[in-house]
């Protein structure tokens, strides 16, 4: 894969990739994702998979250096500042805004737009939380929340997902549920997209290329 | 309240031990008996702490009492010398006659009376002092505060008397009286200030007016009647009325005590102002606090002088250690060091005639400084109004000037 | 029954053993808080209402709220204590709300966090000396361009300093209060995971300001509430910052009261009680007015919040957030270097930059005198933070033991001192401590700081002491350790970084302290606050400066200790101190 070969080409590619600090290579990665596929990254904790993604997302500590090229639909995003990137991410957590109702959690992600409360009324339907709106997300169960924080994501009209552990927080038949309805969201709007696990299953069920943490060094 | 205050009084009087007489009543005419008395006892002297000339002035009378009579001094600083009176007040109406906080108050004019009249002081104790004999009964006003008769119930230690204090780069002359004031202060606006009333110099540069500006001063020295004060004063105020606009800030603001003036002196933002002190100019020059072209000068017509005192609260608990700081401050010794200008700058209390040539050389050597006044220079001082005057002026210029807005 | 669930088996075997000191403590905490406070808030209803025994007055009735709504300065005064106290505390939290949404995470706001503990350590009236000297017309700022850009060669005529507004009041309290909202945003954002809500933000478009603005500030403003409401009562009934900053013609209600209650007409009493009554009710008032903004401002916010917009113009505000940010540090930081330039100066005339000469005499003049205000300073200091560590390790420890968890009502009565206006009480506290037989001095100031330093000292070691990892207690029980083992060689050990960090502010709380030392100690005791307050009385600049930089040091200085001391101890330690 050479520059010119994937500068106009849809989905997300890191390009020799290179995150250090100080004068140690903490990992490298060269790859590139198309939409509606998977790649999973996997490796035990410390092997520098989130700080890898903290670089996508442009959120990287500023104790770290990152090299290399990130590129979106051919766009280079490496300098961009985070909310220009337009890359959503989510973690085990949830993280939902706990000050704000369930609806408002969602009209957080809601791009500025006419119908807002219908738009938000159909998205808790498509997630089986019809009615939810004035909820208080505090008494939500782990997959309710875990739904509600993938469709608020989806609702900001990203053109790349990063996972980061997403499903670790869940039990198994949640876990198998969640799985199949973000590989599926994913797959319908067409987005790349990036799964950091330390679970074999996870990243199996992805059914895209799993690249080992280990592997990633080798690959230079 | 009062039966609360009573049981706690009496239960205090039940324990063993604190069944003693409360009041100090050591005879202050026996002097050996107060001198015996006073030794080891610690005098909390209530002195305003503003300037730290005076504090230091006060911080060697306590090295001296301390060798000399075995009596520990301690200076409590106020920023308002009325805090003491609080003070005293807040005990007696506590019900606790005896073991005070206060021994010693720097004192005069409305708080002595004030302290008089509610019967919150110690005595007559101060014609008794020893060093009473060499004050100068006759040629000072010593024994009236503000035309109220002291009766010995405080005893004189400085005398102070209104000096205007000019910036000779700025301004060459002196100015003879009020009006040359005003004239000179419509000419240079923003460049002429006063203390803020009800501070005490303030209240004096009003009552200094008041003086200057009337026909005939004999009413002031008589009780302010609702009859005669609106015609007396009625000068004053168009006199404050044209002069205010032409003060510094426009009148909108003004110095908090006399002793910020002579930062703003130095800092060449005014070229005027008041002092009650003659010779605390030549002390700020030799302070770097003012610039050595300030001179000082008094208003041809004269200017008001009057004593400071020191008074004993009724209930002190030190009162013979502080009757002996009172009857060192009356000493020879103490009036030279507070009228040399590198210690103090105040004026004696003391007869010249009454002192042996020995103590009277002390006195002749004293370089009086640059700035300050001789006495022949500084002429009679003006008596102070009757207490009544400051009081309505002070509170009818609040009114008026202090808190328009 | 929750109690029951929280006592370890260790805890029990102690309970049994000595159960009463430990119970006992957090009312004690109780009354030692709130019994002053309220005691002193009688002693002010009494004379208010017309009842003055030292005066013969029993009769009750309203002359004295008549005299005080008579008083020609009556409506300028309220109406400086509410501009100024709502002014400050606006401008404060809108600062501080600047500077959290647009420069967290930068390289600016890290330095600005290492700038935090020694601006919040310099006594509010070190601060405002400083201050005074910056901005006055014959100050430092006009000084450096006078007369090259100026012409001016003598000071302008303006009224900057205890302008009729306010206005310079107003300054001073920010300067001294955006530090204070600062550290606690700041704590209370490592409470919220402030961190990871900023990525899932950002990622979903929002600009850092408006990510922080939605996701951040509501969350962190309900931590911070009420020390928001400690600032505006404090800034609407300050004494000493208005002493040297505010106007004269006339005085905030605070400064006035004072002067009524130290006016040799002692009938004023009844006048300065009345007025103490109504500085509370006003400042009563405004925490409701408060209140109610609170609502409506999150009503709006609400809706922005669910309109979506990302808000990407906030990105401009980034310039302005660095500007005021780095004011309101220099303003105090050459503040203290005028204080000490003044405390080294010879002659000094303007419009000179520096002194013609520099010179060791005010620091001589003055040193000998500074000896004993220092040692009364930091034995008070001492003794009523030690007091406050007794007090507040108890009540947590009675909390992990026994569950006896303090309620929002503790809490209240934790920040009541600071919410009801110092000259509402204290002088109360005065006269009942009298009438009790209570000889004032000392031990009695030590009374009243604790008063003022527990509250500070409790709400800065709480969390870290909650947040302590439990299950070393439990490792410890299991190892043969009682409770009180495991107290003093596990628990405390582990937290003598906060421990310290929580002494160093109760100490600069109490060398602040202004009214409570000059009240209760009855002028016999002396702190450098006090002499320093006195002194501002007669203008001396040099004096001045010697005093506020001692005052400064003695504030200061405990936390350097409270961060060099864990690295000391725990130099091999590395998980037992941080930055």
């Amino acid at each position: 894969m050479t520059d010119t070969s994937s500068s106009r080409q849809q989905g997300l590619s890191l390009q020799n990739l290179r995150i250090s600090r100080g004068t140690s290579t903490l990992t490298e990665i060269d790859a590139h994702i198309d939409p509606g596929e998977v790649l999973s990254l996997m490796g035990p904790s410390g092997s520098g998979k989130s700080t890898l993604l903290a670089a996508i997302t442009g959120t990287l500590d500023p104790a770290f250096t990152c090299s290399g090229l990130i590129r979106l639909d051919g766009r280079d995003i490496t300098a961009a500042r985070p909310e220009q990137r337009n890359i959503g991410i989510l973690f085990q957590d949830d993280l939902l805004f706990p000050h704000l109702s369930v609806g408002a959690n969602l009209a957080f992600g809601l791009r500025p737009t006419k119908h807002r409360a219908a738009r938000i009324s159909v998205a808790l339907a498509d997630i089986g939380l019809d009615g939810f709106d004035n909820r208080d997300p505090a008494t939500l169960s782990g997959g309710q929340k875990a739904r509600v924080a993938l469709m608020r994501m989806l609702l900001s009209e990203p053109a790349a997902l990063l996972l980061d552990e997403p499903f670790s927080g869940l039990d198994a038949t949640l876990r198998a549920q969640m799985r199949t309805l973000v590989f599926a969201r994913a797959r319908e709007q067409g987005l790349p997209v990036l799964l950091v696990t330390h679970d074999l299953e996870d990243a199996q069920a992805s059914g895209g290329k799993i690249i080992q943490m280990q592997d990633v060094h080798s690959l230079t | 309240m009062r039966f609360s205050f009573a049981a706690i009084a009496a239960a205090a009087l039940a324990i063993p031990g604190l069944a003693l007489p409360t009041l100090a009543d050591t005879n202050p005419a026996d002097w050996d008996a107060v001198q015996s008395a006073a030794r080891g006892q610690t005098v909390y002297w209530n002195a305003w702490g503003g300037s730290t000339t005076t504090n230091d002035f006060i911080a060697w009378v306590g090295n001296r009492v301390s060798e000399e009579y075995g009596v520990t001094l301690e200076h409590v600083k106020l920023s308002d010398t009325a805090d003491a009176v609080s003070r005293v007040l807040a005990e007696k109406s506590a019900g606790k006659d005896s073991g005070g906080a206060v021994d010693l108050i720097w004192i005069n004019g409305a708080n002595f009376a004030a302290m008089k009249e509610s019967g919150l002081l110690f005595g007559p104790f101060a014609e008794q002092l020893p060093n009473w004999q060499i004050v100068d009964v006759d040629g000072k006003t010593v024994q009236t505060d503000f035309t109220v008769p002291t009766d010995g119930f405080e005893s004189p230690w400085a005398m102070a008397q209104v000096v205007f204090m000019y910036d000779t780069a700025d301004l060459a002359e002196p100015l003879p009286d009020m009006a040359a004031i005003l004239e000179w202060s419509r000419a240079n606006p923003g460049r002429f200030t006063y203390p803020q009333p009800p501070d005490f110099l303030g209240s004096t540069f009003l009552k200094q007016a008041l003086y200057d500006l009337v026909e005939d001063p004999a009413p002031l020295l008589a009780p302010a009647s609702d009859d005669t004060y609106a015609t007396v004063t009625a000068p004053l105020w168009d006199y404050l009325d044209a002069l205010t606009p032409t003060l510094w800030r426009q009148g909108r603001a003004y110095p908090q005590t006399g002793n910020t003036q002579l930062a703003l002196i130095a800092d060449n933002e005014i070229d005027l102002a008041i002092s009650f002190s003659p010779g605390a100019a030549s002390t700020a020059i030799a302070n770097f606090e003012l610039p050595d072209t300030v001179r000082t000068f008094v208003l041809r017509d004269g200017t008001i002088g009057n004593a400071s005192f020191v008074a004993i609260p009724y209930n002190a608990n030190a009162a013979e250690g502080a009757m002996i700081v009172a009857n060192f401050l009356l000493s020879p010794e103490a009036q030279a060091r507070a009228l040399n200008p590198d210690y103090l700058g105040y004026g004696t209390v003391l007869d010249m005639a009454a002192l042996s040539a020995e103590d009277r050389a002390r006195f002749e050597n004293i370089d009086l400084g640059i700035a300050t006044l001789t006495p022949v220079e500084l002429g009679q001082a003006l008596a102070e109004p009757h207490p009544s005057w400051m009081t309505r002026v002070t509170a009818d210029w609040i009114s008026r000037y202090g808190t328009a807005r | 029954m929750g109690r029951a669930e929280n006592i370890s088996a260790t805890g029990r075997k102690h309970t049994a053993r000595r159960p009463v000191v430990l119970r006992l403590l957090p009312l004690l905490t109780v009354l030692v808080l709130a019994g002053p406070v309220l005691a002193g808030f009688v002693g002010t209803v009494a004379p208010a209402f017309g009842i003055m025994p030292a005066l013969g007055l029993y009769e009750p009735g309203l002359n004295a709220f008549r005299d005080l709504f008579a008083w020609p300065g009556f409506n300028s005064a309220l109406r400086l204590s509410l501009s100024s106290g709502l002014g400050a505390t606006l401008l404060s939290l809108a600062l501080v709300t600047l500077i959290l949404a647009s420069l967290q995470d930068t390289k600016v706001f890290t330095l600005l966090r290492r700038l935090l503990s020694p601006l919040l350590s310099v006594p509010h009236a070190a601060a405002a000396f400083g201050l005074a000297f910056l901005i006055a017309p014959s100050g430092w700022i006009v000084r450096a361009v006078s007369p090259a850009l100026t012409g001016w060669d003598r000071p302008p005529d303006l009224l900057i300093l205890q302008d009729p507004m306010g206005l310079s009041l107003i300054a001073g309290l920010v300067v001294k209060e955006v530090p204070f909202l600062l550290l606690m945003a700041m704590a209370a954002m490592g409470q919220v995971q402030s961190r990871r809500s900023l990525v899932i933000a950002r990622s979903l478009g929002y600009g850092r300001e408006a990510a922080w603005l939605k996701a951040i500030f509501p969350r962190v403003y309900a931590q911070i509430r009420l020390p928001v409401y400690v600032v505006l009562a404090y800034s609407m009934s300050v004494v000493d910052v208005a002493v040297i900053l505010g106007p004269n013609t006339p005085p905030p209600l605070s400064v006035q009261i004072v002067r009524w209650t130290s006016d040799p007409d002692l009938t004023l009493r009844l006048r300065a009680a009345a007025g103490a009554l109504v500085q509370l009710g006003l400042v009563l008032a405004s925490l409701v007015a408060w209140r109610g903004g609170e609502i409506v401002t999150a009503k709006l916010g609400m809706r922005w919040t669910e309109s979506g917009q990302r808000a990407p113009a906030l990105r401009a505000l980034r310039p302005l957030a660095i500007l005021l940010a780095g004011i309101s540090v220099l303003a105090v930081l050459l503040g203290l270097a005028g204080l000490i330039t003044w405390s080294f100066a010879g002659l000094w005339r303007f419009p000179d930059l520096l002194p013609q000469e520099f010179s060791l005499r005010s620091w001589l003049r003055f040193g000998p005198t500074l000896a004993q205000p220092l040692q009364e300073t930091v034995v008070i200091a001492a003794v009523s933070t030690l007091i406050a560590l007794v007090l507040t390790i108890g009540c947590l420890e009675a909390e992990h033991r026994h569950g006896l968890r303090m309620g929002r009502g503790g809490f209240w009565i934790l920040y009541l001192p600071l919410l009801i206006p110092q000259v509402a009480f204290l002088p109360g506290v005065q006269t009942l401590m009298i009438s009790l037989g209570l000889t004032s001095g000392r031990a009695a100031v030590i009374a009243v700081h604790v008063v003022f330093v527990l509250p500070y000292v409790f709400l800065s070691l709480a969390d870290p002491f909650r947040a302590w990892d439990k299950r070393y207690a439990t490792i410890g029980g299991a190892l043969g350790a009682g409770a009180d083992r495991v107290l003093w060689t596990l628990r405390l050990p582990m937290l003598l970084a906060p421990v310290l960090t929580a002494a160093a502010v109760g100490f600069a709380v109490s060398v602040g302290q202004y009214l409570p030392t000059l009240l209760v100690g009855g002028g016999r005791v002396m702190t450098l606050t006090t002499e320093a307050v006195a002194l501002a009385s007669g203008g001396d600049r040099r004096a001045i400066g010697v005093y506020a930089l001692v005052q400064t040091g003695a504030a200061l200085v405990p936390f350097a200790l409270a961060l060099f001391l864990p690295r000391l101890i725990w130099f091999n330690r590395k998980a037992l101190y941080n930055d």
